[in-house]
C-alpha cells in the first residue's frame, strides 16, 4: 500500500498524504551517475599501473639487443668501447655503488644526529625553521648542485683538501693518485648533501613519534637527555632509520646531473677516491645523444634498465620497511 | 511498550516509523543486537545509555548511513509507513531524503555560504532549482530553524563563520530543507554551550510538533526536558548493545521496570 | 638505587652528554648552513648575469654580446605546463579513488607502487619517454619531455590529493550523505571544494619538483638555440641550458649558467614557500 511509484518531475520528498513517493526516473539517474562515477574513477589508477608496467616493458625491450649480444657478462665486463662495439657495464655499476654508499656514509651520521637535535633538543621555533631549511635542500635542482660542485668544491679538493689528506693518509690506496678535483670523492660529497634531507626528515619524524613513556622512563632512571637519545630513542627507531637510509641510498643511486658534472666521466675502476669514475646515470646522460649505432643505444638503455631494476628493489624494500613501521603505530 | 498513537485531531501527518530486530555489524561483529522500537509520530523519542552501548550505531541504521562504513552491515527491518527501507531495490538516498540527520559536531559545508548551506540538499539533488526558489527555501528553513533573525543580513558569509550553536541550527535548517518526516539527532548539543543547548532544545520541541524526532543523548536532563518517550540501551560483556527498556520519559525516570535502567538513571554507572 | 652506567663518574657522563648534544646541534647547523651557503654563493655568482638580455634573448655564440636564456624560460613554462595538463587528471583521479574507494589490497597496492615510482631515477623515466615518443617519430620533442616530467609529477599529485581529501573532516562527508546526496555529488560538490586548497598545494609542489629536472630532458626535449613554441619540436629548457653552459669551457657561458641557477633556485624556493607557508594555514583554518 505504501510505496506509490510515480515518474516525472515529482520530488523524492514527503507528501501530505504520508506515503513515500519515489521518483523512479530521478533515482535511476542518480544511481547511474554514481555507478559511472565509480567506473570513471577506477580508470585513473588503472592507467597509473599500466604506465608503470609499460615503463618496465619498454626499458626491457630497449635493452634486448644488447642483452642478446652480451648476456649476463654485461654486468662483469669492464670494457666500454663504443668504437669497437664492446660494451660492459662493470665500471658504471662500480661507480654507482661506490659513490652512493660513500655518500650514505657521509650523510647518515650528520642526518641522524641533526634529526635528533631537531626532535629532542632544539626549541620548537628553531626546530621548525632549521627543519624547513633542511627540507629546502631537497628542492634545490640537481644542476645547481653540479654547478657548485664543479666550480667551488672541486677546486677546494684539488687545491686544499686533497693535498692535505694525501700528505697525512697518502699511504692508503684510497687516497693515492693524482688529484683532479673532480672524482669519486667530490661526487660522493655532493650526493651526500643531496640525500641529507631524506635522512633527516624521516629520522626526525621517527624520533618524534617515539612514545613519551620511553623518554620519561629513561630520564626517570637518571639518564641525561643525550643518553636518552643515544641509548633509548635511536635504538627504538633503528629499523625505521634503516629504512630511511635505504631510501636515501635509492636517491643517490639515481642521481644524474650533479654526479655527471663532478665525477669525471671516465669508465675505469680505480681504488682511489680522488680518481674520476662513472655512474650508470652519468654515462647515459653523457653519451645517449651521441650513440651512433643501435647496439650502442641498446647498451645504454640496458644500463638504464639495470638502474631501474636496482632502484625498484631498493625503493621497494625501503618502502616496505617504512610502511611496516608506520602500521605499527 | 508504547501504544500506537491515534491520528492527531488537527490532521498533521502521522508517519509510522519503527525498527524491528535491527542488528548492526562492523565487519561481522555486532555492535547492537535485535533492537525493536516504535517511534511515535510528531514527538521526540530519546535514546539514552552509557557511551559505547551502540546508540549512535543504531541511529545510523535508521537512515542507512551505517552501511557507508566499509564492511559494515545491517540485519533487520526499518519500516517507514510500512515500507522497509532495507528492501532490495530501495535506494539508500531515498531513505536519507525522508529521514534526516543532525550530527554531533556542527558541520556546515566549509566552502559554502550560510544560505548555500541551507539549500545544499536541494541544489545537489540532481534536479535544477532556480536561484530565486533557492533563496526562498533558504529563508523559509532558516526561519523554521530559528536562525533567520540572526543571519538575515549576512547570508553570504561562510557557514563556518557562525558560532557553534548557530552552526548546529544551520545544519538543522539544511536537514529540514529537504522535508524529511523523521529527524535523527546524534548528541546534537554535546559540543555546545548551555545557552546554545537550550535554544537547540527549544527548536527540537517546536519541530517535533510536525516531525518525528529521535535524539541520542547521554545527558539525562536533556532527555527529560525534550523527550516524550525514552528508550534505554546497554551493552553487556560482549560489548553488544541491547534495548533494555522503553516507555514514556516520565515512567522511565520515575518508575523504571528494569533494575539496570534504574541504576543508570540514578547514576550508579555510566 | 640502580645505576644506569656503572663506574663512570657523573662528571664524565655530564661532559659526554654536553659534547653529544653539541654534536647534534653541529650537525643540524651544518645541514641548514649548507643551504645558506648554497643560496648565498649562487646569488653572488649569478646576480651579475641578470639583465634584460638574459631574460629576453636567445643564446648567442661565444664572443657575441648579449645572449640569454629567454627561450629556455619559455620552454620550461611550456613543457611543465603540458606536463601538468597530462598528469593532473590522472593524478587527481587516482587520489580521489584512493581517498574515497581505496580500501583493501588493490588500493594498498596502488599506493605502494606510487611510492616506489617516486624513487625511480628520472633518467630511466626519460629513457621510457624516449622509447615511446622520440624513437618512433625520429625526432626530439618538448612533448616527450612533458610526458617524462608528467610521470615524475604523478606520485606527488596522487599522494597530496589523497591527503587533501582525507583532511576534510569526516562529519562533512557524513552530513552530505545524510542529506541524501549521492556519492558523486558528495565527492565532487562538497568534498572537492573543501579539499581544493590542499589540492592546489600538491600541484604547486609537483611543479616545483620538476622545475629543476634536467636528466630526462637530455634526450627528449634535447634543447634548442631558438625560440620555439611547437611542442612537437625540440625545445630549450632553462635547467638544460644551465647544464650545457656549465660544462662548456667558456667563462662567459659559466656566468650565464650561474644566472640561470639563481633563477631556478628562486623559482623553486618561491613555489615551495608558497605551497607550505601560504596555502596550508588557509586550509587549516577551515
Amino acid at each position: 500500500m505504501s510505496v506509490e511509484v510515480q515518474t516525472g518531475a515529482q520530488p523524492l520528498d514527503a507528501s501530505p498524504s504520508g506515503r513515500v513517493i519515489v521518483d523512479r526516473a530521478l533515482v535511476a539517474r542518480l544511481k547511474l551517475s554514481d555507478v559511472s562515477f565509480r567506473i570513471a574513477l577506477t580508470v585513473a589508477p588503472l592507467i597509473y599501473v599500466a604506465l608503470i608496467v609499460a615503463l618496465f616493458l619498454m626499458l626491457a625491450k630497449g635493452s634486448s639487443e644488447a642483452f642478446a649480444k652480451f648476456g649476463l657478462s654485461f654486468t662483469w665486463n669492464s670494457v666500454w668501447n663504443p668504437v669497437t662495439g664492446q660494451f660492459g657495464g662493470l665500471p658504471f655499476i662500480y661507480g654507482t655503488i661506490v659513490s652512493s654508499f660513500l655518500a650514505l656514509l657521509l650523510a647518515a651520521p650528520v642526518g641522524i644526529y641533526a634529526a635528533a637535535y631537531l626532535a629532542e633538543f632544539a626549541p620548537p621555533l628553531l626546530s621548525k625553521t632549521l627543519g624547513f631549511m633542511i627540507e629546502l635542500l631537497a628542492a634545490v635542482p640537481s644542476v645547481v648542485y653540479g654547478l657548485w660542485g664543479l666550480f667551488v668544491l672541486a677546486p677546494i679538493i684539488r687545491n686544499y683538501f686533497g693535498p692535505a689528506v694525501q700528505s697525512v693518509l697518502g699511504f692508503l690506496p684510497i687516497f693515492q693518485g693524482p688529484i683532479y678535483g673532480i672524482g669519486m670523492l667530490t661526487a660522493a660529497i655532493i650526493l651526500s648533501i643531496m640525500i641529507l634531507p631524506t635522512v633527516t626528515a624521516i629520522s626526525r619524524d621517527l624520533i618524534q613519534a617515539v612514545p613519551a613513556a620511553q623518554r620519561e622512563g629513561s630520564l626517570a632512571l637518571g639518564a641525561t637527555r643525550w643518553e636518552t637519545v643515544q641509548n633509548v630513542l635511536l635504538p627504538y627507531v633503528k629499523t625505521g632509520i634503516f629504512g630511511a637510509l635505504v631510501l636515501a641510498l635509492g636517491r643517490a643511486l639515481g642521481e644524474t646531473i650533479a654526479a655527471t658534472m663532478v665525477i669525471g666521466n671516465r669508465p675505469h675502476i680505480s681504488a682511489s677516491l680522488f680518481a674520476p669514475g662513472y655512474t650508470l646515470a652519468s654515462v647515459i646522460a653523457n653519451e645517449f645523444t651521441e650513440a651512433t649505432s643501435s647496439i650502442y643505444t641498446s647498451a645504454l638503455i640496458e644500463l638504464g634498465f639495470l638502474l631501474f631494476i636496482v632502484s625498484l628493489i631498493v625503493n621497494g624494500v625501503a618502502r616496505l620497511m617504512l610502511w611496516t613501521i608506520m602500521r605499527q603505530r | 511498550m508504547i501504544a500506537t498513537p491515534p491520528q492527531s485531531a488537527d490532521g498533521a501527518e502521522q508517519t509510522d516509523f519503527k525498527a524491528e530486530n535491527v542488528t548492526a555489524y562492523y565487519a561481522g561483529r555486532p555492535a547492537c543486537r535485535d533492537i525493536t522500537l516504535t517511534f511515535p509520530p510528531n514527538s521526540v523519542t530519546a535514546l539514552i545509555g552509557p557511551s559505547g552501548c551502540g546508540k549512535s550505531t543504531f541511529l545510523r541504521c535508521l537512515n542507512r548511513l551505517h552501511e557507508e562504513i566499509p564492511n559494515a552491515t545491517v540485519d533487520g527491518v526499518v519500516s517507514l509507513n510500512g515500507t522497509n527501507i532495507y528492501d532490495k531495490g530501495f535506494e539508500p538516498i531515498v531513505a536519507r531524503r525522508n529521514i534526516g540527520m543532525i550530527l554531533q559536531k556542527p558541520s556546515p559545508f566549509p566552502t559554502m555560504a550560510i544560505w548555500e548551506n541551507a539549500v545544499a540538499g536541494l541544489r545537489f539533488s540532481g534536479r535544477s532549482v532556480g536561484h530565486k526558489e533557492q533563496r526562498e527555501v533558504a529563508e523559509r528553513v532558516l526561519r523554521e530553524a530559528n536562525l533567520w533573525e540572526e543571519v538575515k543580513d549576512v547570508l553570504d558569509r561562510p557557514g563556518v563563520s557562525l558560532s557553534g550553536g548557530q552552526q548546529q541550527r544551520l545544519c538543522v535548517a539544511r536537514a529540514i530543507a529537504v522535508r524529511p518526516r523523521i529527524l535523527l539527532m546524534d548528541e546534537p548539543a554535546s559540543a555546545l554551550d548551555p545557552i546554545s543547548t537550550s535554544r537547540l532544545e527549544d527548536l527540537v520541541v517546536e519541530l517535533s510538533k510536525e516531525m518525528t524526532i529521535i535524539i541520542v543523548t547521554h545527558n539525562l536532563q536533556q532527555a527529560a526536558r525534550v523527550a516524550k518517550n525514552t528508550a534505554f540501551m546497554l551493552s553487556g560483556e560482549e560489548r553488544v548493545g541491547e534495548l533494555i527498556e522503553v516507555g514514556t520519559t516520565d515512567q522511565i525516570f520515575t518508575r523504571p521496570n528494569d533494575k539496570r535502567t534504574e541504576d543508570y538513571i540514578t547514576g550508579r554507572f555510566g | 638505587m640502580a645505576e644506569v652506567t656503572a663506574s663512570r663518574s657523573v662528571k664524565v657522563r655530564h661532559m659526554m652528554s654536553t659534547l653529544g648534544t653539541a654534536g647534534t646541534a653541529f650537525c643540524a647547523g651544518l645541514a641548514s648552513g649548507l643551504l645558506l651557503l648554497l643560496l648565498v654563493y649562487v646569488t653572488i655568482q649569478g646576480i651579475g648575469a641578470l639583465n634584460p638580455s638574459f631574460f629576453f634573448d636567445v643564446p648567442k655564440p661565444v664572443g657575441v654580446p648579449g645572449g640569454g636564456v629567454g627561450n629556455g624560460i619559455l620552454g620550461s613554462t611550456i613543457m611543465i605546463g603540458i606536463a601538468g595538463l597530462l598528469s593532473a587528471p590522472i593524478g587527481i583521479g587516482c587520489g580521489i579513488y584512493l581517498a574515497n574507494f581505496g580500501r583493501g589490497p588493490a588500493a594498498a597496492g596502488v599506493r605502494y607502487l606510487s611510492d616506489v615510482l617516486a624513487g625511480i631515477p628520472s633518467i630511466a623515466i626519460g629513457l621510457f619517454a624516449y622509447t615511446l615518443f622520440v624513437q618512433p617519430f625520429g625526432h626530439f620533442s618538448a612533448f616527450s619531455a612533458s610526458v617524462a616530467l608528467g610521470i615524475l609529477m604523478l606520485p606527488l599529485i596522487v599522494r597530496t590529493t589523497e591527503e587533501a581529501f582525507r583532511a576534510v573532516p569526516s562529519e562533512i562527508r557524513e552530513g552530505s550523505l545524510a542529506l541524501g546526496l549521492t556519492t558523486f555529488s558528495t565527492t565532487m560538490r562538497v568534498l572537492l571544494p573543501a579539499a581544493r586548497p590542499l589540492l592546489a598545494t600538491g600541484l604547486i609542489l609537483a611543479i616545483a619538483r620538476v622545475s629543476g629536472e634536467t636528466a630526462p630532458l637530455l634526450f627528449t626535449a634535447f634543447g634548442s638555440q631558438f625560440w620555439e613554441t611547437n611542442p612537437f619540436a625540440p625545445m630549450a629548457e632553462l635547467s638544460l641550458q644551465v647544464f650545457t653552459y656549465a660544462i662548456s669551457p667558456y667563462a662567459e657561458w659559466h656566468r650565464i649558467a650561474w644566472g640561470g641557477a639563481l633563477v631556478l633556485i628562486v623559482v623553486v624556493f618561491l613555489l615551495n614557500v608558497a605551497a607550505r607557508v601560504v596555502i596550508k594555514p588557509v586550509a587549516k583554518s577551515r
